[in-house]
Order: structure tokens, then C-alpha cells, then sequence
């Protein structure tokens, strides 16, 4: 006859002393845990009301231009800076953990339109409507800087002068070549006054112009007359134009995926594309109300923030249809341009009320140094979270934003014309002969059509 | 993502040696209760981020079984009690003095008996990591027991009936259901709460998810009241009479109580009616008890036979003959133990449907009230009326606990933490019901959560009922007139009628949209109007 019963001793389930971590055992056997389920979803409820408590976006403003903000450059090689210029030409770099100006560029007349950096973080790259290309170099942030009372100013190290105003500017990754936008396409190099390449493109000014991450000699332009157009420099012109209905405001190269990229178009939306294939967009970015002014990706790639002429910056997933956060403020007028930090954790708009807001890209984030086990419970609470958000109050308490009056109304009208629209569409094609209306899909809707 | 997937494939074609391929099948076996079921179809979606997506946490979940099953098997600190017998030897003719000699000191203290001649029959009731131990004798007597080191924190005399016992979410609460009215002691035997609205109590239960204590009283009502906040959640008229027969299911939270009529019904706070009656006995059903999984009730009635049911279809799965139990409990690992007169018999599913494992009996004269095991050890707690006594039944408790469910080894600290966690994970009386596992699940997309005509008929007229049966008080002075005194019950039950929303007459005629049957008789010029599902 063989008889074992449980018996635990006392020493093998406690701790020795008083300085050894307490025993923890685990057995993750269901039938000792009855209605998890709904224990998770309770969790789950929890923690979507917790994100709600503790979402504070806003970090500060950093303000000091006497004019509104026209256009932002991050510097590749140090987190802390960024550079803003504003309309009245008054170039600043700024540092933002303090907010406050380090080092201001002076030169130019009128606004300046486009600011860059280079990839190694030495050269700054502004143009303006006083037709002029300045290249400064940028100051290294040393000890001595840490006296904030002393704002420098320095000289640029290069003036270039152009026929025309000129409308942007962008650098090119891993090279020494810089393009500008205005009434063409020139590409210069950085120690010569003349443009080393130039590329015409009709009638109209070219708007904004960027570089792709992933290959050096590739940028994407958009220009006045709706097009949107992919360059190779080592060629004589175009190699791809996208023909839409609007114009595009400004285009940003997704960081992780190089061959594809976002184009903030003025009637309000965003559009994906594949660099390669133009016939159709692979995602519609829809939630904007007014123009889309600035369009700029996390560096992870997974999703973007665009600033708009509806005084709200919104941050979309890369793949998604819709938002997923927006931040207004009342001070806050017409968003010119905004940035994704490069750790991807703040965003900062420079709008037309002159100042540059910081804001948390994660509005419930806990900043500063998480212990490992809060950092495991926000985990947790993220994944139950996900887990139960298709469920309906759930889902309601994380999609709730409270938007501004006129955002509000102004996406009820569009709504309620949108249904309309809809409605009318369809009882259309039911009383045609079938096959003779054809529903075009959102992807296409706005293409007219793919020039080569 | 398409290198993983090539790796998967490469590791299902190696060919493991045979004795690994034999724990393969055992972690296989173990895999699946850590599934919880099937996998979601996922052919009949059509949106494929939306499939992608699912597939690629549908083997999230795979993987986690695999780890689950795999620390099952290798990373457990203890395994289970047994008792094996060598050919001729049947396993219920062991005595507990056999057992004694062949086990080691620290389960011998798990023998005892508690002589208490003078204080009536005894009710036990075990905290959820079975450390400590509350026993209330009839005539008075409660003692809270510490289990570990066999001390006693604290005993008092009420000097009044005491009918059942319960502790609440920890050690630090108990209730006790006296002569008039129910009351809540803190640990060290203050009284805390006098719970008078629900009456003389015969039954006291506490739902733990849900921070719920259920009573049923002398007169047949069902109480639950919410211990964090005081407030009674629900107190239903079962309309059955008088029944002290109470138990609570824990897989599920539903409390089932047994009639004079050989009757048990299910009951959740959030509703009047029963979610279930079932007609188990010929007589009245003496006792009630629910295996841990859920899925298995045991129901004794007084034709001495026990049955043993199953929830999910409500079907008998078997009888058995030969002793009237007063007193039925399920251990962790399933056996079920009946008390009869002074014989304790308990029984074990080990070849499928549930036989003669061990029997205990004690001295003639000790009837025995309540038989419960102790979780998380291999013993068994007995409340008798001459005191309690525990024994040793191996192969009863779940030999390892997890520290974030249930732990014996708790200090003050981790059960400060853990009350604050189980407040946290509080469950709202919304969430008792028959299938727990709704919850969570996407229902097919209706517009509105509507009850079925049924149910709201049956609402309908235990509501009526219930107004029609509420008492007026007699006025004096010349305002007692009959007609006022018909006049007034009939607003009563006109108002209780009001509560429930007009049923749609479907004589009233409607502008309905073309359904399918009728897109068949449609000319076809018409036929695209029809209203597509």
C-alpha cells in the first residue's frame, strides 16, 4: 500500500530572512482561477478609464517668435535641439527640454519657407521668399551652454541667391546635396553658389520637396497644379507623376518602409502611397477637416502625425483609416508644421500663434524612469486593453476625445453630406442597368490618373 | 514574418527519438487545458486584416499553451497525494490509522478530533487558501483557527443560535447567521455589522469575485447584499418556501438552492425569476453541492440516493444508492464526500463515473452537520455535533497553489495587497450567469439587447404577483372603506404592471421594407429593392 499526502514545510514556501525576496510559486491552471474572464474584462475596463485619467499630453510651449511658425528641421544627430523659422524670417534653435532658445540665426528678409539639416548634423539649410539660400553651421552643444542667460547669434557661412522665392528646401541622407522647390526643382551642392542640377516641370511652382531615407538619389516633389511627382536625380525628369485633385501639401517618406510614402493633400486627407505602384493609394488618412499642412513619421514607421489648417494635430497609425489621438488647444491657431521626435515619444507643432508646443505622442505616458514593475503593468494593462476594445463600452471610453465646437460641427456636416452622398449613389446604380455605374473606391477616388 | 513561418515548418518535419515522443503526448494532453477550447474559425471572415491579424494571436495562444504545459510538467514544486492498494486490498477498507502510520509527522497534525460536547452541531468553513478555519457550534460558540500552527486567534460565545458561519474575501471578516439577524465579526471577534433586513438567516454564502454575501432565510428569500458598500443588490422572493439548502457555484457565481419539492433552481441577483428549476428527487433535496469546473452538481435527496448531474445539458449522469446524505462537498481534485448519521463516505471518479474511494466513521453518537475539504491539502474538515474533526483523504487538495490566487503562506503585507487586488477585480452582479464564458465574446450585431417575450412575461407576472400579495395597512378613523382598500391594490398592481413596456401589437399596421420570402413574388425589375441580409 503506497500513501502520499501534500505536505509543505513551512521553510520551503518563506523566505529565510528578512533581506531575500518573498517565494512566489506559479500554476497558471484555469480550474483555479473560475470567471477569469470576466476578471480580465473588468481589468480591462480599469485600464481604459486609467488612460483616460492620466492622458496629459500637453508638456509646454516654447514661445519667442514675434511671427507665426512656417516650417521646423530636426537634427539627426541630437535629440535635444530643434530648429523652427517663422514668417519673419527669424531662425531659432531651440532646446527642449528647457524650452528655451539656444542660438538664433538672423539674416533673412522675408519668411523663411523651408529649413534643413544635414545628415551629420553640421550644416543648417534655410530658404525664403527673399530668394535666398543660407547655409549656417550649427553650434555644438557644450557645457558652456548651459548658461541660458546668453542667447548667441551667429553669422551664415553661405549665402546663395536665386531668381525666384523659394518655397522649400530638404537634404538629401548619407550625401552632401541639398533640394530646393520654387519655381523648379534645383539641386545643389553645398559649396557651390550655382544649383548643380535642375529639373522643370511646366508652369507651376513646386511646393514642398523630401528625400527618400532608404535610397540617397530618390526624392518626391508636389507641385502647384495637383502633382505629385517621384525624381530620380541621375535623370533627366520625372519618373513617376501621380495626378490628383488637389494639391499636395507636404510628403513624408515612411522611416521603416522606404518605398513608401504619405502625401498631405489640402482637401483634408492623407494618402499612402507605394513608390512603386501609383495606380491607386494604399490608404486613405481620413479625419482631417480642413487642409493638412505637415505630415511627419514616428521613427519607428508605425504611425505619423499631421498638423492642419483646422487648428488640431492628429497622429494616425501607419495602416489605419483614422486617427487614433488629436490635440487642440484654444490658444492654438492654423498648425503650419509639425515633428515626431526621433526617440518617438513627443511631438512638436509650430502654428501661426508663434509658438511651438511639445506634446507627449503617448498621452497617458509616464515619462522619466519606470521601474520594471510598472513598466510590466503598463504592458499588462495595454495588452488587456486591446484585448477587450472591440467591446462596446469599452470601446467607447478609448475612442472618446472631446473636440473642439467647430471640428465637431464641422465633421457632422461632412458626415451628413458624406450619407447623403452615399445614398444617392447607390439608389443611382440601382436604377441603372447593372455594370453601367461603377463605385470607385476611396483608394482611387481623388486620382485622376498616373502619368508614366 | 515569413522566416518564422519557414521555421515553424522545418520544426514539424525533424522526427523526435520515441521516448520523447511520448512526453510529446503528454504535454499535448496538458496543452489542451490550457487552450480553453477551440480555436475561432477564422474561414468565414472575409476582411483579411482583420484575419491575419487573429491568426497570428490564435498562435500567440498556441505557443503560450506550450509554455504552460511545459512549466506544468517540469517547473511544479509539488505533485498530488495518491492512495494505491496492491491487488486484494480495496482502497475503503483503509483506516485512518493505517494511513498514520505510513505518513510523515507534519500530515499527522492534520488528525484530529475536537471534543466541544456542550455547544451543538458544529459548521465549519475554510478561508480560499484554507489556512484558516472558522467552526460556529449551534448553542453559541464561533472560534477562528489558525490551521498552520493549530493556534487559536479567537473564540467567542454569542449566547445566541447560531445557524451558519461564513468568512467574507480574507480571514480579517467572518459572518455569522444568528437567532434574529445576521451579523459581520472583524477577526478579533467585534461585531461589526447587524445585517437586519434579511431576517432569521438559515444559509450564508459569500460570492468572492463578486464581494457578494448570499443568504437565504426562514421565509424563502434570497438576499445578496454587496459587503463593500453595504448595499443589497438584490433580495428575491423565491416563492418556494422555507429551504436550507444553499450553495454557491464557483465557476460561475450562481447559487442553486434545494426545495422541499425535490426541486433546485438556479438564482442570479439580476433577475426574479430562476434560470433554472430542475426536478431532481422525489422528496425534499437535503443537500446540494458544485465540483470546482463547474460543470458537475451533486444533489442528495431524502430517498437516500445521491445523483450526480451535469450542468451543461442538465442530464443525470449517475446514481448512486444506499445512504441518505445530509451533507455533500467536491474537493479541488473532484471527489465528492457525503456525510450520513456518523459514516463519512467519500467517493472518486479515477475510472470515470464516481465510486467507493475511502470511508471514515467516527463514534455512534456523532452526527455529522458539515463535511467540507480544505483546499490546497489533502484533509477533510467534518463539524459534527459533538465538536469537528478533520481527517487525511489523499488525492483530495491541489498540491501546488499560485501565490496570486490563493496563498497559504501569506504575510500581512501580500494579504494587505492582495484585498486591494481583489477589489480592483471586482465583479458587477451583471456578471452571473449560466455560461461565463459569454463574456467578452462578440454577440451576432443586434441593435438593442432586447429579453425574449418569454422572459419578460415571466418578470411580468412575478411582479404582479408580487404586488397583489403586498399587505395594506388597515387605516383607522373612518378612512378604512373597502372600495378605497380595492381602489389602492388595484393602482398597486397596475403600477407594477407599468414598469414592463408595452408589447408592439402587431395589429397596428407598419411600413415595412420587402423581406426575402416576400423579393421571391417581386416582379423583377423590383427585385434589387428587396432588403438584403
Amino acid at each position: 500500500m503506497r500513501i502520499k499526502t501534500i505536505s509543505r514545510s513551512v521553510d520551503e514556501f518563506t523566505r529565510e530572512r528578512s533581506q531575500d525576496l518573498q517565494r512566489v510559486f506559479h500554476n497558471f491552471d484555469p480550474s483555479l482561477r473560475p470567471m477569469e474572464k470576466a476578471v480580465e474584462y473588468q481589468r480591462a475596463l480599469t485600464a481604459a478609464k486609467l488612460e483616460k485619467i492620466f492622458a496629459r499630453p500637453f508638456v509646454g510651449a516654447m514661445d519667442g517668435h514675434r511671427d507665426g511658425i512656417s516650417c521646423m528641421a530636426k537634427n539627426p544627430n541630437y535629440l535635444k535641439g530643434i530648429f523652427s523659422a517663422s514668417m519673419d524670417g527669424d531662425i531659432r534653435l531651440w532646446d527642449i527640454a528647457t524650452r528655451r532658445t539656444v542660438c538664433q540665426f538672423p539674416g533673412h528678409q522675408g519668411a523663411v519657407r523651408g529649413l534643413t539639416v544635414s545628415t551629420d548634423g553640421n550644416v543648417l539649410v534655410s530658404c525664403g521668399t527673399d530668394c535666398n539660400v543660407r547655409l549656417w553651421s550649427v553650434p555644438r552643444p557644450s557645457l558652456e551652454d548651459s548658461d541660458l542667460s546668453s542667447e548667441k547669434s551667429t553669422e551664415p557661412s553661405a549665402v546663395y541667391t536665386c531668381k525666384n522665392a523659394l518655397l522649400a528646401v530638404d537634404h538629401q541622407f548619407e550625401g552632401d546635396l541639398f533640394a530646393t522647390a520654387g519655381a523648379q526643382l534645383d539641386i545643389w551642392n553645398h559649396n557651390r553658389s550655382q544649383p548643380v542640377q535642375s529639373f522643370t516641370s511646366g508652369s507651376h511652382s513646386v511646393i514642398s520637396v523630401r528625400f527618400n531615407p532608404g535610397e540617397p538619389d530618390i526624392l518626391a516633389t508636389s507641385s502647384g497644379d495637383n502633382h505629385i511627382s517621384i525624381y530620380d536625380i541621375r535623370m533627366s525628369s520625372a519618373a513617376r507623376k501621380i495626378l490628383m485633385r488637389t494639391k499636395t501639401n507636404s510628403i513624408a517618406w515612411n522611416p521603416m518602409e522606404p518605398m513608401n510614402f504619405t502625401a498631405a493633400n489640402e482637401d483634408g486627407n492623407c494618402y499612402s502611397f507605394d513608390g512603386r505602384k501609383n495606380e491607386e493609394a494604399k490608404c486613405v488618412h481620413k479625419d482631417h477637416v480642413s487642409a493638412v499642412m505637415d505630415i511627419d513619421f514616428s521613427p519607428t514607421g508605425r504611425e505619423f502625425v499631421t498638423g492642419s489648417y483646422d487648428r488640431s494635430v492628429r497622429i494616425f497609425p501607419y495602416n489605419g483609416g483614422h486617427s487614433r489621438e488629436i490635440y487642440h488647444t484654444k490658444r492654438m491657431q492654423r498648425v503650419f508644421c509639425v515633428k515626431y521626435s526621433s526617440d518617438a515619444t513627443y511631438v512638436i507643432s509650430g502654428s501661426d500663434d508663434t509658438n511651438l508646443r511639445l506634446w507627449k505622442a503617448k498621452a497617458s505616458e509616464q515619462l522619466g524612469v519606470i521601474l520594471p514593475r510598472e513598466q510590466k503593468k503598463h504592458e499588462y494593462n495595454e495588452a488587456v486593453k486591446n484585448r477587450y476594445k472591440h467591446l462596446p463600452e469599452i470601446k467607447r471610453i478609448v475612442r472618446h476625445r472631446h473636440l473642439p465646437k467647430p471640428i465637431y460641427k464641422a465633421k457632422a456636416e461632412s458626415r451628413a453630406m458624406n450619407d447623403a452622398k452615399r445614398r444617392k449613389d447607390e439608389r443611382r446604380k440601382a436604377h441603372s442597368a447593372p455594370g453601367t455605374v461603377v463605385t470607385e473606391s476611396h483608394r482611387t477616388r481623388r486620382i485622376i490618373k498616373e502619368v508614366e | 514574418m515569413e522566416v518564422a513561418l519557414e521555421d515553424d515548418n522545418l520544426m514539424e518535419k525533424v522526427v523526435l527519438p520515441p521516448d520523447e515522443q511520448e512526453i510529446d503526448v503528454e504535454l499535448e494532453a496538458k496543452e489542451k487545458k490550457y487552450l480553453r477550447g477551440e480555436g475561432a474559425n477564422l474561414e468565414i471572415l472575409k476582411d483579411k486584416k482583420l484575419k491575419t491579424q487573429l491568426a497570428s494571436r490564435e498562435k500567440l495562444y498556441g505557443k503560450s499553451a506550450k509554455a504552460a504545459a511545459k512549466i506544468e510538467k517540469w517547473l511544479l514544486p509539488a505533485s498530488a497525494g495518491y492512495l494505491e492498494t496492491d491487488g486484494l486490498e480495496k482502497t475503503w477498507r483503509v483506516k485512518q490509522t493505517d494511513i498514520a502510520k505510513e505518513v510523515d509527522k507534519l500530515s499527522l497534525r492534520n488528525q484530529y478530533d475536537i471534543v466541544l460536547p456542550d455547544f451543538g452541531p458544529y459548521k465549519l468553513d475554510f478561508t480560499a487558501s484554507g489556512r484558516h478555519m472558522l467552526a460556529g457550534g449551534r448553542k453559541g460558540h464561533l472560534a477562528l483557527v489558525d490551521m498552520m500552527n493549530m493556534n487559536l486567534i479567537k473564540e467567542i460565545q454569542v449566547r445566541e443560535t447560531v445557524r451558519d458561519v461564513a468568512f467574507l474575501h480574507n480571514d480579517q471578516f467572518f459572518a455569522a447567521a444568528q437567532k434574529k439577524y445576521s451579523y459581520i465579526y472583524a477577526r478579533d471577534g467585534t461585531e461589526l455589522h447587524c445585517l437586519k433586513e434579511r431576517g432569521p438567516v438559515a444559509r450564508l454564502r459569500f460570492l468572492k469575485n463578486h464581494f457578494l454575501l448570499a443568504s437565504v432565510n426562514k421565509i424563502g428569500q434570497l438576499h445578496y447584499q454587496d459587503v463593500t458598500y453595504g448595499d443589497m443588490v438584490a433580495s428575491i422572493r423565491t416563492g418556494k418556501g422555507r429551504t436550507d439548502v444553499m450553495e454557491v457555484n464557483p465557476y460561475n457565481g450562481v447559487v442553486a438552492l434545494g426545495h422541499s419539492g425535490g426541486t433546485v433552481t438556479m438564482w442570479k441577483p439580476t433577475s426574479q425569476a430562476p434560470l433554472v428549476q430542475m426536478q431532481c428527487h422525489p422528496g425534499p433535496v437535503s443537500s446540494v453541492a458544485f465540483h470546482p469546473n463547474g460543470h458537475l452538481m451533486a444533489t442528495s435527496g431524502k430517498e437516500r440516493k445521491v445523483k450526480i448531474w451535469d450542468l451543461r445539458k442538465f442530464e443525470e449522469i449517475q446514481t448512486i444508492h444506499g445512504f441518505h446524505a445530509k451533507t455533500l462537498s467536491f474537493s479541488q481534485k473532484g471527489l465528492l464526500a457525503a456525510g450520513t448519521g456518523s459514516f463519512v463516505q467519500v467517493l472518486g471518479d479515477s475510472s470515470g463515473a464516481y465510486s467507493r474511494y475511502m470511508s471514515h466513521s467516527m463514534v455512534k453518537g456523532y452526527q455529522i452537520e458539515k463535511v467540507m475539504f480544505r483546499p490546497y491539502e489533502d484533509v477533510l474538515g467534518m463539524g459534527h455535533s459533538m465538536g469537528w474533526s478533520s481527517v487525511l483523504i489523499p488525492g483530495s487538495g491541489e498540491p501546488n497553489f499560485d501565490s496570486w490566487v490563493a496563498n497559504p503562506f501569506e504575510t500581512s503585507k501580500q494579504r494587505r495587497e492582495k484585498e486591494v487586488h481583489l477589489l480592483l477585480d471586482k465583479l458587477p452582479p451583471e456578471t452571473i450567469m449560466l455560461d461565463p464564458s459569454k463574456i467578452g465574446a462578440m454577440r451576432p450585431s443586434r441593435r438593442k439587447e432586447k429579453p425574449t417575450r418569454g422572459e419578460i412575461e415571466a418578470e411580468k407576472e412575478v411582479a404582479i404577483e408580487a404586488a397583489k400579495s403586498i399587505e395594506l395597512k388597515k387605516k383607522t378613523k373612518g378612512r378604512n372603506k373597502p372600495s378605497k382598500r380595492t381602489k389602492n391594490k388595484k393602482e398597486l398592481v397596475e403600477k407594477a404592471k407599468r414598469t414592463f413596456p408595452e408589447q408592439e401589437h402587431s395589429a397596428v399596421g407598419k411600413k415595412r421594407r420587402i423581406g426575402e420570402d416576400a423579393a421571391a413574388e417581386l416582379p423583377t425589375s423590383l427585385k434589387r429593392f428587396a432588403r438584403k441580409n
